[in-house]
């Protein structure tokens, strides 16, 4: 980029900061928080930006901090055994919202026979119990990129 | 520069998904949304302004949370701009400041934004203020921007809100911290939070006092001193009725228009302290005369101020914002 002694040159147009953030939180009705703060750290120290929403949301609630967040995805820990009312019922509101590009994610006690259904259904990916961590912060690395 | 944009017209009319997308974008630099704002920004100056600091785990969000649902039921409606802090080693943080303002969060009237630091100082993260504006742009009767909460130097924030409240908790602080400047400094109300712990009275009392050994000119804000229980809700109102009686002395004549001037000034200072370094950095390095310049630092030929003082002294061609009219500038911009 030769110029002429004294013009000014314009800077290079700025590269995008752009961070992945991704909701992390507990829709229903268990209390066991443990492993979604464990993932929310892991996460955390692998670059991302955590919104973390605590206990108790119904998926009106995770929807709507996701929209005023305007997160990349959505990771959930459901215990309950509820999953097969959670995952389709965010994933139907996300869609309403015109927000289908959101990667959801989730972990918990899921019976291996619901796996399958709940990724047709649109669930990008379901953790069980006993996953190392590092394959969770992987995954969400590779998965989960940050929107144009 | 007198059309709005069409981001800038979803967001004048309410929409909060392209609002939060621009808060995104801004906060995330890109230029598109800088743009956006430029628009944007006419249409700020209505909403009021409350900022909310203390030490971690002081009750920040507990209490803010109270102040929206007390603000909810007066009719008004509320952004909230929580900053949590970024982990200086992955560059990731954990926003958490939502946990305590759940039940905002399917109330249509309430905006809550959770920003990371990203490694700005002053217990406000760079964009903080932009996203104020968008808030602001979309209607917010009232923005409450929670600090980040370290607790010494988060004086940033002073600037930009109409009314500091700054919380204090029991037991944190012996005498010693009451005399300390910064974060003190910047109260337009104490608020004793978790009053009902041992030593409650202790430290509502240092507070006191070091207010009172603050001289005050005639008619200037004395900052009162709250106890409030922001758990259980004890004292909100009392802090609300606080908060109006300061929103009454700042829009006295003369305060309003220096708190605006004064709010200008930072939004102004903080762009440019970012756009010039980047500015200069990008044209030192274009003319080739970076690289060549440090290397000249490392082996003690020169000396930075001399190369600051040339890079800043070279040219500011400031007729472009006096309407294009060329006229000398008066004074040389001198080194500190």
């Amino acid at each position: 980029m030769a110029t002429a002694k004294g013009k000014s040159v314009a800077a290079p147009p700025k590269k995008a900061a752009r961070k992945i953030r991704v909701l992390v939180g507990k829709p229903g009705l268990d209390g066991h928080d443990r492993g979604a703060k464990i993932i929310a750290r892991a996460l955390r120290d692998a670059g991302v930006e955590v919104i973390y929403t605590g206990l108790h949301q119904t998926p009106e609630m995770i929807v709507s901090a996701a929209a005023q967040e305007d997160v990349d995805g959505i990771g959930l820990s459901i215990l309950s055994g509820a999953h097969n009312y959670l995952f389709p019922r965010i994933l139907q509101l996300l869609r309403e919202k015109k927000m289908g590009d959101v990667v959801l994610f989730g972990g918990g006690i899921i019976p291996d026979d619901d796996i399958p259904k709940l990724l047709k259904k649109g669930v990008d990916r379901v953790f069980t119990p006993g996953t190392p961590i590092q394959q969770i912060v992987d995954y969400v690395n590779e998965r989960i990129r940050p929107r144009k | 520069m007198t059309v709005v944009n069409a981001a800038g017209k979803e967001i004048l009319a309410g929409n909060t998904r392209a609002a939060a997308r621009l808060m995104r974008d801004l906060d995330d630099e890109i230029p598109a949304a800088i743009r956006t704002l430029k628009h944007l920004y006419r249409h700020t100056g209505h909403a009021y302004i409350l900022g909310v600091t203390g030490a971690p785990g002081s009750g920040k969000s507990t209490l803010v949370n109270r102040i929206t649902k007390h603000l909810r039921k007066r009719g008004k409606s509320v952004g909230v701009v929580a900053i949590d802090p970024t982990s200086p080693y992955s560059g990731g943080a954990i926003l958490g400041d939502r946990i305590r303002m759940q039940e905002h969060t399917l109330d249509e009237g309430v905006f809550i934004k959770s920003l990371a630091t990203r490694g700005h100082l002053g217990g406000l993260s760079r964009s903080t203020i932009d996203i104020v504006n968008v808030m602001d742009a979309m209607g917010k009767d009232i923005i409450i921007i929670e600090t980040v909460g370290v607790g010494q130097d988060e004086v940033e924030v002073v600037k930009v809100a109409h009314t500091n409240l700054v919380l204090v908790v029991p037991g944190l602080g012996d005498d010693i911290q009451a005399i300390k400047a910064g974060i003190l400094e910047i109260a337009d109300i104490f608020v004793i939070n978790k009053s009902d712990r041992d030593g409650a009275d202790k430290a509502k009392r240092e507070i006191e006092t070091m207010v009172s050994m603050t001289s005050f000119m005639e008619g200037e804000w004395k900052p009162p001193v709250l106890s409030a229980v922001a758990a259980t809700d004890d004292g909100t109102v009392e802090l609300l009725k606080a908060v109006d009686r300061h929103r009454e002395y700042i829009f006295q004549e003369g305060n309003l228009s220096r708190y605006r001037r004064e709010k200008a000034r930072v939004e102004l200072v903080e762009i440019l302290k970012t756009r010039l370094i980047e500015k200069a950095v990008s044209d030192l390095d274009a003319h080739g005369l970076l690289d060549p310049l440090l290397a000249d630092m490392a082996n003690k030929r020169k000396d930075p101020y001399s190369i600051s003082e040339k890079v800043v002294n070279h040219s500011f061609a400031f007729h472009f914002l006096n309407g294009g009219k060329k006229k000398p500038i008066k004074g040389k911009g001198s080194p500190r």
